[in-house]
């Protein structure tokens, strides 16, 4: 991605750099609106996800091609390490504290083997 | 730009927090407010360019550092308190 | 012994980082001092009887992977926002299950609890030995893992690193 600017004009470059922002700012909102309107903590886990994953990526990586090559872009891809290395860790220690609390899965049907019928609570 | 994205991040953050106030769980709200600190790292960053001082990068990585260890220490604390008050615990999980 | 290189690299490239001074020989010293500290710690913390699954061809095959998980991440990442903004016609249907998993060691098995983590729409919630339950937020998405793509991909990971599904052994990890 760093190899690119020499080659594209200014222009293209801000504009890939814009929509990156935007669609990492689309993901960040889609995910707390998520946030907001799923049922339960475990559905919601599911959407505090898209916003630490994608959305976090575009928006560091729209940064970085405005940084161009610089140790300003080394650190932002350092944040994206951080951040992609511990959301997983930290959602699945939630998710276990959620066991361990017993937050109870609202309508979640539970399947044992590969395929398993409908027995939806709720 | 940077500035349109940095009232879109606050705008993701604000949800964030009301979903902390609303619960209705712990762990509702830990999850809220470890989205609201992963934003806040994105809004650290986003910032530093937006005032054209890239330095505030740093803070960010010290950031997200902090904000993972303090999830999980709170997390800890939830979880022992919990087993702790049922201690019966079923075999299930 | 790998193991030990590679916290120091990582450690030391993350001083070299921070500082950004390169040339300052006392900033250096105490830069490579505290990170050969922290790498010896690190290293003692490791279970010697236990593989840990640290090998150099894994840590090649491992940007194959990477490559792989991201797009696999943003096509789970379409598929959560589609259905955040359109719940009538794409409708959530939350599905908690057990899943088996194929790895040996536990660095691999580590890697695809965390891989199924780090897509959204599937969470895994506890990780034994021979399985891991998953929370999934839609049916397709369990269906998804359960096809065992990921848990492949992952397995690749270790070839060569001994022989693939010998018995389970050393402590299941969380």
């Amino acid at each position: 991605m760093d190899l690119l600017p020499p080659l594209f004009p200014d222009l293209l470059l801000d504009l890939l750099s814009m929509a990156l922002l935007i669609g990492g700012v689309f993901l960040s909102i889609s995910g707390a609106v998520g946030v907001i309107r799923f049922p339960d903590f475990y559905t919601r886990l599911h959407a505090a996800g898209v916003t630490d994953t994608l959305s976090a990526g575009m928006i560091l990586a729209g940064l970085m091609l405005q940084a161009g090559f610089t140790l300003v872009t080394v650190k932002l891809l350092f944040i994206l390490i951080f951040l992609w290395y511990t959301s997983p860790v930290a959602s699945h220690a939630l998710a276990r504290a959620a066991m361990h609390t017993r937050v109870e899965p609202a309508e979640a049907e539970v399947i044992d083997a590969d395929q398993g019928d409908e027995s939806s609570a709720n | 730009m940077f500035a349109a994205a940095a009232i879109c991040i606050l705008v993701v953050m604000a949800l964030a927090l009301a979903r902390a106030f609303l619960g209705p769980t712990v762990c509702d709200r830990i999850l809220a407010v470890n989205m609201f600190g992963t934003k806040t790292v994105l809004l650290i960053a986003v910032y530093g360019f937006l005032t054209g001082r890239p330095d505030f990068l740093d803070i960010a990585i010290t950031y997200a550092l902090i904000n993972f260890i303090g999830v999980i220490a709170v997390l800890k604390f939830v979880e022992g308190i919990a087993d702790s008050e049922q201690q019966p615990r079923p075999d299930e999980f | 012994m790998l193991y030990f290189s590679l916290l120091f690299a990582v450690l030391f490239g993350f001083w070299l980082l921070l500082s950004g001074f390169w040339d300052n020989g006392l900033l250096l010293g105490l830069g490579l001092a505290s990170s050969l500290f922290v790498a010896w710690i690190g290293t003692r913390l490791q279970s010697p009887e236990q593989e840990n699954g640290y090998s150099l061809g894994m840590l090649l095959r491992l940007p194959r992977y990477l490559v792989w998980l991201v797009v696999a991440i943003v096509k789970s990442n379409i598929d959560v926002v589609r259905r955040v903004w359109d719940p009538l016609n794409q409708p959530i249907t939350p599905v908690m299950g057990r899943l088996p998993v194929s790895q040996r060691t536990s660095l691999c098995k580590t890697i695809y609890a965390n891989s199924i983590t780090l897509t959204p729409g599937t969470v895994a919630i506890e990780v034994s030995d021979t399985d891991v339950q998953v929370h999934a937020l839609t049916r397709d998405a369990f269906a998804d893992l359960a096809g065992g793509e990921m848990d492949r991909e992952v397995s690749r990971l270790e070839v060569g690193a001994g022989h693939r599904r010998s018995s389970p052994n050393g402590k299941g990890q969380a």
